[in-house]
């Protein structure tokens, strides 16, 4: 971007700043630290100038948004355009309950819903398992059957909204589910708008929803690739998330390298099925999540983009554009909420937000100050929407895109967590990819070190958390905080006994053992589930098919 | 020479955040503490036969996922049928601070919430576990 004499006369003019100017004022004061880095472990400069940039083509690595390589964004209006949907993660207690707060962020100016699960569904237990024990409706919505399904979107027209659900292990019955409501309302599957995360990589990586082994798991999302590129074309089959990896400890490079990894293992198992890559790619999406290192995080999501499209393109030779751009949501980071303090919360919140606004998000989760204590109450909830309200229509940011493209430093950052996100998916190849890589707990450990380094930085003071280890209060335990409903758990058996009793459990048996049969086979599973679901099967009886058929995943035990 | 004390470390439920529970072993380890860690989606069965088998001084239990209330108490009401209330039982997690008391009256010494240093778990385990003393 500049001559290269001007660049020389650059270079004498910061080494000339340096020794008289720089040095003379730290001899004075010294510097806050000894040295300066990212979350990554980027060492940082004491300046960033045109030189730190020097080796960038801007058409080459950076482009115009909506054209390859994306970093400056996937559509080419961005938020000049629309901004980005806002989509908070919300879910329960019963279905009726979460039936309420979605009509209720409807009603506040969200966008998309986004359910929570609770873990037994999540894990495919009925509620009425002995492992369910404690656990039903805490962390989100217990879904047992269609019959809750149906509760869960009623009233809420299925083609208006665009639904995203954290589902992984069972994610293809709960797709069905949703489908299956839809053809109640009169919905083609083809109308659906949506998102299920059904990225079980992750799960044995950081966030431990798995059921079935690594084999299995990958030909049911294949399944769903494939299902979904005939009959519900709109539906986003996956999103291939690093924002677990994150929370479990991972740096920003880490994130980032971990998941475009999995992405890879993926996009290979699905060739490998037989289909083609421009068939399913483009409902390939991610999600990340944003952490307080503002410039990094902002980096990180321009690094991702242009990552993506290079691997799509060179890699897997896609030919379609959108198979090359990386829709992301983002959410903020729930790991670096405080219980100390709590208000504090909705400033790094805030930070963490313009991050994943800055970096270009497609959709935004803001997480609530009250987090790291209980669930999240309405009141901060609407905070939390409201903050991203206050970022799109009153800040500014959203009025170019990129607007932080050109920034020596944030160039340079991109450039390098690029490059080192490339070295470790090449270490997680020649590792044999991602599965391997999982299976030999290489990820895992490389995501404990660095967990275990943020702690000890915190515990020594090399790191401060405000209201934490520094600026500490005396505080009233918190009040008003949320509390479900124990009779949840009451409330889910009996409707499960109501629905084991009204169904023709004829029919159930026989949706059963056909989708066992074809479990056994190489079948697609998702018009046998679908079938299954339609019959009123519970969550947890189809689980049970598929567990006698494809058995459990072992846990490596690592720390 | 003192033996040095044994800690397990374990998940009851079904919740699979264990960045806290993996964080929590490798600092008692690096404290000079036999660490075992169960893994995820333990039964409170399995975490007292694990506890009894391996013949621990300390259980510490980490939850997130707001089931603590039906989960520990089963346990401590476990260890206490097969004799072995002496087991020094300490939990952690999101676990908001009107449930404490419950939680102390069901045998949990102690619960440490988020923002809690290792060291201070360290510090409370030296000071408080009550089987190494008997033996």
């Amino acid at each position: 971007m500049y001559d290269e004499k001007k660049l020389e006369e650059i270079k004498m003019k910061r080494e000339d700043w340096e020794k008289n100017h720089r040095e003379k004022a730290i001899a004075k004061f010294p510097e806050r630290k000894e040295e300066f880095k990212t979350s990554s472990e980027i060492e940082i400069k004491p300046i960033y100038t045109p030189e730190d940039v020097k080796g960038i083509d801007y058409l080459e690595k950076l482009g115009f948004p909506g054209e390859y390589p994306y970093t400056r964004g996937v559509q080419p209006t961005m938020y000049r355009g629309r901004f980005w949907t806002m989509r908070q993660y919300a879910g329960y207690g019963t279905a009726e309950e979460s039936n309420k707060r979605f009509k209720y962020l409807l009603e506040q100016g969200q966008t998309g819903l986004s359910v929570a699960f609770d873990l037994p569904t999540q894990i495919g237990y009925d509620s009425d398992h002995p492992m369910a024990e404690g656990e039903v409706g805490k962390v989100g919505v217990a879904i047992d059957s269609l019959y809750d399904m149906e509760i869960l979107f009623d009233g809420i027209p299925l083609d208006k909204v665009s639904t995203s659900m954290t589902i992984n292990a069972p994610a293809a019955i709960l797709l069905a589910m949703y489908i299956a409501v839809a053809e109640k309302q009169g919905v083609s599957p083809d109308k659906l708008n949506g998102t299920i995360q059904n990225d079980i990589l992750k799960e044995y990586v950081a966030r431990g929803t798995y059921i079935f082994p690594t084999g299995p798991s990958m030909r049911l999302i294949t399944n769903i690739f494939e299902y979904c590129s005939k009959y519900v074309p709109k539906w986003n089959t996956i999103s291939i998330s690093g924002y677990h990896m994150r929370e479990a400890g991972a740096t920003a490079v880490q994130e980032v390298a971990f998941t475009l990894a999995n992405a890879i293992a993926y996009v290979d198992a699905a060739i490998k099925a037989g289909l083609d890559v421009d068939e399913f790619a483009p409902r390939i999406s991610f999600f990340f999540s944003a952490h307080n290192d503002l410039f990094e995080e902002v980096a990180k999501f321009r690094a991702a983009r242009r990552m993506w499209a290079k691997i799509m393109k060179e890699r897997f030779g896609a030919k379609d554009p959108r198979s090359m751009m990386m829709r992301f949501h983002t959410q903020t980071a729930g790991s670096t909420l405080t219980a100390q303090q709590p208000d504090n919360n909705i400033i790094r919140v805030t930070i963490q937000a313009l991050a994943a606004v800055l970096g270009g998000t497609q959709s935004l989760h803001t997480n609530s100050r009250d987090e790291a204590l209980a669930l999240p109450t309405e009141d901060s909830v609407r905070i939390a929407l409201r903050t991203q309200q206050i970022i799109a229509y009153e800040s500014g940011v959203c009025d170019t895109p990129d607007p932080l493209a050109g920034s020596y430093y944030v160039e340079y950052l991109t450039d390098e967590i690029e490059k080192r996100a490339f070295e470790y998916i090449k270490k997680i190849d020649e590792l044999g990819g991602a599965v391997k890589a999982i299976d030999l707990g290489y990820m895992q450990r490389e995501i404990q070190e660095s967990a275990y380094r943020y702690q000890m930085e915190i515990e020594s003071g090399k790191r401060i958390i405000v209201g934490l280890n520094k600026f500490q209060m005396e505080e009233e335990p918190p009040k008003n905080l949320l509390k479900v409903d124990p009779q949840v758990e009451i409330v889910q058996r009996e409707k499960i006994k109501k629905v084991k009793e009204m169904r023709d459990n004829a029919r159930v048996e026989k949706a059963l053992k056909a989708l066992k049969k074809a479990a056994e086979g190489d079948d697609n599973l998702m018009p046998w589930i679908l079938d299954a679901v339609r019959e009123y099967a519970t969550l947890g009886e189809i689980t049970d098919v598929l567990r006698s058929v494809f058995g459990e995943y072992q846990q490596q035990i690592i720390f | 020479m003192e033996r040095p004390i044994r800690v397990l470390v374990a998940k009851p439920g079904l919740d699979g955040h264990d960045r806290g529970a993996k964080v929590i072993a490798r600092a008692l380890r690096d404290a000079g503490m036999e660490v075992i860690y169960t893994g995820l989606r333990q039964t409170p069965e399995q975490i007292v036969e694990a506890a009894i088998q391996e013949d621990v001084d300390v259980v510490a239990l980490s939850i997130l996922s707001g089931a603590h209330n039906t989960l520990f108490p089963k346990i401590t009401k476990l260890l206490k049928e097969r004799g072995a209330e002496d087991i020094l039982v300490i939990g952690g997690g999101v676990i908001p601070e009107e449930d404490i008391p419950f939680l102390k009256e069901h045998g949990i010494a102690e619960i440490f919430t988020p923002g809690t240093p290792t060291s201070a778990v360290i510090e409370y385990i030296k000071a408080n576990v009550k089987r190494l003393a008997k033996k």
